[in-house]
């Protein structure tokens, strides 16, 4: 059975059927209402209080997230047994989302509460752990914590220092170092902390911070999400029980990267929740100011940027609920009670640990672009703190950075593939070799089909081949080596995730048009074709930049020649009429309308 | 003692009208439970978390998507939904709404201590079904109410109503109609274990012959009164500023109201 689910990095071999992917539209009524409560909570008791939890009101902070905690938005992830929903993902993301949809350091503090702080105990806990910690955790009764960075281990997670020690008598391990940047240290109770026990083994603790020897460092002052707490945890010889050790001595690496595999795509709802949160201020205002003697939104120049905004927005919130439907296929087969489930839970996660990077990357990215363009849209009041978009413009900015920066998971994403190619779970490089034969016949326009996206489908399908083409030959030439060659690496990279995104927005859109005709899809199908517009002539380009740095001379020019065969055929859409159809419609919603 | 709060699906209040062949363009729209509504179903929901109340009945009368209304009020804490639905209903009026409640009313059983509404709907907002239920059971009623206590034991309700320069005191004996408003209690968010537990509480579904009545006396045939049409408010137009010499401002502004909007 296992077999016959989506795999994770299968995208870059085909197509999933249009019944195995899962699209906004088919939100459940009680999923809409579960997005109702978070919202509104969001938007009527934490939006309002902005700037009291930017003055860092640590009381109010709390007391809201307690608030969040009644309202039971902290434990969608957390099995019944444990005094949590245990949601399917699409609900949880769902939640995600709209928590994060207006306050970023509040959504920041919730994130990491719910995400990487109660997940280890959730997927790597004992029963006595879980028992112990999660019914507190899904209440928001104790708050937790995440502390793998150090000043000397950012990135690279693994060179961590802080060493745990065994006590004579087996009950405690004692700790020692400093961890760095840990999110919420100012009101957590507990944190997950990870050590090299004797200085050489990976492990993962439960750490009370009330404890004896934990001391905290100043609170950060911050470009953004001024509210959250982020500060240093020093540990002084702490006594840390031996039954707080999480999973086993010599794998808390695994636990750390696991969880940020989760963290990471949980990031990326964020984002989609900040956009949606950001484009609605920006439209708003569009139509309030007035120069000229006519509402700003009226310039074309405006339309255009509202327009990529809301275009980026969709493209990205199909990719999230594309991923969280694979996810929840894989996570539904697992039983909490299972001996087994740490490990298929881990299993489970890295499944999708590619596409959770791209999410990553694509989210906090799409955020970042909507965030500059409303600062642009206020003009010089997006400039001041008086208004909305100058905090949005700073909060974004983190998300590029943590959860692992932007390039560690640029690498990690052919990186990933890759192996999986070794491992034979992913049959990459037979596809390259057998695309490599054909492509020599293939005629792209003769394949083009028919329908309102059938330029956009075969764009899809060209940007797999070239894809699997350029992986292919980096493979083929580099081998081990591949991995020191960062900008080929960060090229290949971002063909994968504009492969992935544009097929995310084509699949969706693909299915609106089958339930709602193409009438009431009609802003759908101009999304996707904007975006496909913007996305595969840059798959070209980074294509040809990527074969410039494999091959030179005639073998280049020879794989040039397949590339533009591959791409060359694409008939560039009326920019105009589309875009200013969109921003139209945007103008007229005031609001992320599509779903 | 059982209290029914009555339940109106409406737009939500974010939605941009659009019309469609001189009607609503329902397509695009998002429904939700009318916001007054909401505070009635608070408050029933408080009473009973006061033990005044054993149980708190939500009824509403609309298409399929009235049921997510019902969800709603569910999720607050009522403990069971009634939804009327039938295909004759298309084009009740309000007269025609509260005959339907009416019976539905009287389906589940006549004893209830009290019915609780919204002051309005957000979208017929006529403010009639109330009082004309209140009227065809010849129960006492008060509106639009901002404090409410009852004594079920004593059998009497005391409510206080906004009115100018002050409040109006009501004693009611009981069963009484209530209408609900802003100030009377502020509405909880629906917890998410709240939603769940929803799912699993039971909605009652009625049709016309269910309810004894016969197509001629709902829908259009049985209404007094029929919308004929809609139309949106005109379009704010951007102002247009005069500017110069006094003298020159006022002959400007003459000229304007006389010759293009012709008032004077
Ligand atoms: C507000 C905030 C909250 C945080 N919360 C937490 C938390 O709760 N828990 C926690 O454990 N950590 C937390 N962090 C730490 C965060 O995860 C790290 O800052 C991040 O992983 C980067 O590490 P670094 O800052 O040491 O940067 P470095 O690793 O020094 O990176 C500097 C630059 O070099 C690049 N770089 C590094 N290595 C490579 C490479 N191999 N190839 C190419 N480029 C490379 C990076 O991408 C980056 O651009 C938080 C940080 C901030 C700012
Ligand atoms: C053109 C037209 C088409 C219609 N089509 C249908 C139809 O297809 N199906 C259908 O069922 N009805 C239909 N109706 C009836 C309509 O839905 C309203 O229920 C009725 O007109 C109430 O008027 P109002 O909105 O002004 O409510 P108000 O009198 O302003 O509402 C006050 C309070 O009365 C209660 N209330 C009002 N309406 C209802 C209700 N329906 N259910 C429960 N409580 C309620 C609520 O507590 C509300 O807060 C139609 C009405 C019109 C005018």
């Amino acid at each position: 059975m296992a077999e016959e689910k989506v795999k994770g990095g299968a995208f870059l071999l085909e197509s999933p059927k249009l019944e195995e992917v899962f699209v906004p539209e088919e939100f459940t009524e009680e999923q809409r209402m579960f997005a109702k409560t978070a919202e509104d909570f969001v938007k009527n008791e934490v939006a309002p209080k902005s700037d009291e939890i930017e003055a860092k009101n640590d009381e109010l902070h709390v007391q809201l997230f307690k608030q969040a905690g009644e309202l039971g938005l902290l434990m969608t992830d957390i099995p019944e047994k444990y005094g949590g929903l245990g949601l399917d993902k699409i609900s949880s993301m769902l939640v995600q989302e709209k928590v994060s949809s207006g306050q970023g350091s509040f959504s920041v503090t919730i994130t990491d509460h719910t995400g990487i702080a109660t997940l280890p105990i959730v997927y790597f806990g004992t029963e006595e752990q879980r028992q112990k910690y999660l019914p507190l955790l899904a209440t928001g009764e104790l708050i937790g914590s995440y502390a793998l960075t150090e000043t000397n281990a950012g990135s690279d997670a693994m060179g961590i220092k802080t060493k745990a020690v065994l006590s004579g008598d087996g009950k405690h391990y004692i700790l020692n170092g400093s961890k760095q940047f840990v999110t919420n240290a100012g009101f957590a109770d507990i944190c997950i902390v990870y050590a090299k026990v004797d200085g050489e083994h990976h492990a993962a603790f439960i750490l009370d911070l009330k404890s004896e020897g934990v001391t905290l460092g100043p609170e950060e002052h911050k470009m953004g999400i001024r509210g959250s707490s982020t500060r240093a945890v020093f540990l002084d010889n702490v006594k840390v029980p031996a039954e707080n050790l999480l999973g086993e001595v010599g794998k808390g690496h695994l636990i750390a990267f696991n969880v940020l595999n989760i963290g990471r795509y949980k990031l990326g709802v964020a984002c989609t929740g900040a956009s949606k949160a950001a484009l609605g201020e920006a439209v708003r205002y569009a139509n309030q100011r007035f120069q000229f003697g006519v509402p700003i939104s009226s310039f074309g120049m405006i339309k255009e940027k509202l327009a990529d905004m809301v275009t980026k927005t969709y493209v990205l919130e199909s990719a999230v609920y594309r991923t969280a439907g694979f996810i929840d296929a894989l996570f539904s087969q697992l039983d909490y009670d299972d001996p087994e489930f740490g490990k298929k839970a881990m299993d489970a996660v890295a499944e999708y640990a590619t596409e959770c990077s791209i999410i990553k990357i694509f989210g906090s990215e799409v955020l970042d672009f909507v965030v500059d363009e409303t600062v642009q849209i206020f003009g010089g009041y997006g400039y001041t703190e008086e208004y909305p978009a100058e905090r949005f413009y700073r909060d974004s900015r983190i998300n590029r950075i943590f959860e692992g920066t932007n390039e560690i998971n640029r690498l990690l994403i052919p990186g990933m593939l890759m192996r999986k190619a070794m491992k034979g779970e992913l049959a990459l490089l037979p596809a390259a070799q057998k695309l490599a034969k054909e492509v020599m016949t293939l005629m792209p326009l003769a394949l083009l089909g028919s329908g309102p996206l059938a330029q956009e489908e075969l764009a899809v399908e060209m940007a797999r081949k070239v894809a699997l083409i350029v992986a292919g030959l980096a493979a083929q030439k580099y081998k081990e080596a591949l991995k020191d060659q960062q900008m080929l690496l960060a090229r290949m990279a971002d063909i994968i995730i504009e492969l992935y995104a544009m097929e995310s927005a084509l699949l969706r859109t693909r299915k609106v048009l089958e339930k709602k005709g193409e009438d009431k899809a009609r802003h759908h199908v101009a999304m996707t074709q904007l975006y496909v517009a913007q996305a595969f002539p840059r798959v070209a380009q980074l294509a040809q930049e990527a074969l410039a740095a494999i091959e030179k001379g005639d073998m280049l020019k020879a794989n040039l020649s397949v590339l533009r065969k591959l791409t060359r055929w694409y008939t560039p859409v009326a920019l105009v009429d589309l875009k200013t159809m969109v921003a139209d419609k945007l103008i007229e919603e005031e609001k992320y309308w599509v779903c | 003692m059982k209290v029914v709060v009555f339940c109106k699906s409406v737009p939500d209040t974010e939605t941009r009208v659009k019309l469609k062949d001189n009607r609503l363009d329902k397509s695009e729209i998002k429904y939700i439970l009318n916001p007054y509504d909401e505070f009635a179903v608070e408050e029933a929901v408080r009473m009973k978390e006061a033990g005044k109340v054993d149980e708190v009945v939500a009824i509403s009368m609309g298409p399929e998507r009235a049921r997510e209304a019902l969800r709603s009020a569910l999720a607050i804490g009522a403990d069971r939904g009634i939804l009327i639905k039938d295909d004759v209903l298309d084009g009740s009026d309000t007269y025609v709404t509260a005959k339907v409640l009416v019976k539905a009313l009287e389906k589940d059983g006549a004893e209830y201590g009290m019915l609780l509404f919204g002051q309005q709907a957000i979208d017929g907002d006529t403010w009639h079904v109330p009082g004309q239920v209140a009227e065809m059971l010849g129960l006492p009623q008060a509106g639009s109410i901002i404090k409410l206590e009852v004594d079920p034991d004593a059998g009497k309700a005391v409510a206080n109503r906004l009115v100018e320069g002050g409040e109006e005191v009501h004693e009611m004996s009981l069963p009484c109609v209530v209408t609900c408003r802003k100030g009377l209690n502020e509405p909880r968010y629906p917890s998410l274990p709240n939603i769940m537990k929803a799912k699993r509480k039971p909605i009652q579904d009625y049709s016309i012959a269910d309810l004894d009545l016969s197509p001629e006396e709902v829908g259009k045939a049985g209404s007094f009164t029929e919308v004929l049409s809609y139309s949106l408010p005109p379009k704010k137009e951007a102002g247009r500023k005069v500017e110069g010499e006094p003298e020159e401002v006022v002959q400007a502004l003459v000229k304007f109201l006389k010759e293009e909007i012709k008032v004077i």
